[in-house]
């Protein structure tokens, strides 16, 4: 199969750490296949910057099969790039043509600082989940898988809501910075399983507490997170996150 | 969890706006519903008396109160919210994500001030008189005296400006609750798939309804397709 090569226009912001400030910095790239992805053309540039001399981008990255929410990158002024339903490592250089200029952000966010060029620390996600994000068990033998009954629905909703990579992709969507998509998929996952039932009302003033000391903005409802999640998550659980919230918070001590 | 931590986290501030913005969305149903008495092609009569209902008896008052105290805090609670979530990304991006989102949903903020600018000079046309200033008195006869608001109306309207103004204002209101009135179900937890595309379709259609209604007064008025 042959290869289309391309080259291409690089806006790379370049930061050193959270307490400079950043600035665009361009690179041209040569010779990048159309069957690369995204990274691997990073990867590339990387290895020239190294050649010459510069220093290599920081980014985000691990699995590199869209699976483990690692990475990141605002291109082209979307999270993960043009594609729908993609994460970054998952895109490929066929969505661009030869000549095109990238522009490449890191998320922005005051709740994700800046650890380098296009890293952010996005481990307010880890608190949100620390705050509430689990369940109690019983210790011993574990239970058999099939012991609980649970609806054919409420498990592909639960199961749709635990698609959520945690990647941060739907706060830097959002225009005000807002963490709800992510953690109404967290909270919607365990509140439609019986498993999730012990720590329910709990859960969620935990978490809206954890995510507001976080610094996370407040949802407007527009759908730019729905948008561009990678992992399709519904807005709806959302609403379900705020139905969760008006009953657990009227009915609390 | 006390009342005041629920209603002042990020979830609560949203739970505000919701239910002042519902209680905003059947007030509009109710001066729509009143105002629409000038086409009764009565000369206004009908719309005296609707409009001295309104003024001179207790419910309509009490809800009057209730009104204010809704539109002052669906206001502050707005540019509140607004300036907050604004101030949780010092550095923006070079390039904006607008794809995702409908332009009126991301501008709520624009779309609330033209209103709140709206307000301001629809309550000097109308509401200040009547309730301060003094209007002009009619005799609907056997001594019933009312505000003639009707012929305030008529002369405000006579303006090509004031009507222009109106009718934009109008425009803005029904991008507000092209996003508004779904939104506001979806803050207050309505998450089920079939009542959400129900309250979709009312919400657009009451985007569309309510402000032209609004805006076929001033109109009517400076057409003269009411007398």
């Amino acid at each position: 199969m042959s290869q289309n090569k391309m080259n291409l226009k690089l806006k790379v912001w370049r930061q050193k750490n959270a307490q400079t400030t950043g600035a665009f910095v361009t690179y041209n790239v040569e010779g990048i296949s159309d069957e690369m992805s995204f990274l691997e053309m990073l990867d590339i540039l990387n290895e020239k910057l190294i050649t010459e001399g510069g220093e290599p981008v920081a980014f985000d990255h691990d699995c590199r099969e869209g699976i483990c929410g690692m990475c990141s990158l605002y291109i082209n002024g979307k999270p993960h790039g043009p594609w729908q339903a993609n994460t970054t490592c998952q895109l490929h250089m066929r969505a661009f043509k030869d000549g095109e200029t990238i522009v490449i952000e890191p998320w922005r966010a005051n709740s994700f600082p800046i650890v380098k060029d296009l890293t952010v620390d996005r481990s307010a996600f880890d608190r949100i989940i620390q705050a509430g994000g689990y369940i109690s068990v019983n210790t011993g033998n574990a239970v058999d898988g099939n012991s609980l009954p649970i609806e054919k629905q409420n498990a592909d909703d639960a199961f749709a809501a635990a698609m959520c990579i945690g990647c941060g992709a739907c706060v830097a969507a959002c225009k005000n910075s807002s963490a709800m998509l992510f953690l109404s998929a967290k909270v919607s996952h365990l509140a439609l399983l019986p498993q999730g039932a012990p720590e329910r009302k709990t859960r969620v003033l935990s978490m809206v507490a954890q995510m507001d000391k976080e610094g996370f903005g407040s949802c407007t409802n527009t759908g730019a997170c729905e948008a561009t999640c990678p992992k399709e998550i519904s807005i709806a659980n959302i609403a379900r996150l705020n139905s969760e919230y008006l009953s657990a918070g009227l009915t609390s001590e | 969890m006390t009342f005041k931590q629920m209603f002042t986290s990020s979830v609560g501030k949203k739970l505000v706006m919701a239910f002042t913005g519902i209680f905003l969305v059947l007030f509009l149903v109710v001066h729509a519903g009143l105002n629409a008495c000038i086409w009764a092609m009565d000369g206004g009569v009908m719309f005296n008396k609707a409009g001295h209902f309104m003024g001179s008896y207790v419910v309509p008052r009490v809800l009057e109160i209730g009104l204010f105290l809704g539109i002052f805090l669906h206001i502050i609670q707005g540019y509140m919210l607004t300036l907050e979530n604004r101030s949780k990304r010092s550095v923006g991006y070079a390039v904006s994500y607008k794809d995702g989102s409908k332009w009126y949903s991301r501008s709520m903020a624009i779309l609330g001030t033209i209103l709140l600018m709206f307000f301001i000079i629809h309550w000097k046309h109308f509401w200040i008189p009547s309730r301060i200033t003094g209007v002009e008195e009619i005799d609907l006869g056997n001594g019933f005296v009312v505000h003639n608001l009707y012929a305030v109306m008529q002369e405000t309207f006579q303006s090509l400006w004031v009507v222009i103004f109106y009718v934009i204002s109008c425009i803005s209101l029904g991008y507000h609750l092209a996003h508004g009135f779904q939104s506001a179900f979806k803050t207050i937890g309505v998450h089920n798939k079939k009542y959400h595309v129900l309250i979709s379709s009312i919400g657009y259609g009451f985007a569309i309804v309510i402000p032209l209604v609004f805006a076929l007064m001033p109109i009517s008025f400076y057409l003269h397709w009411v007398n």
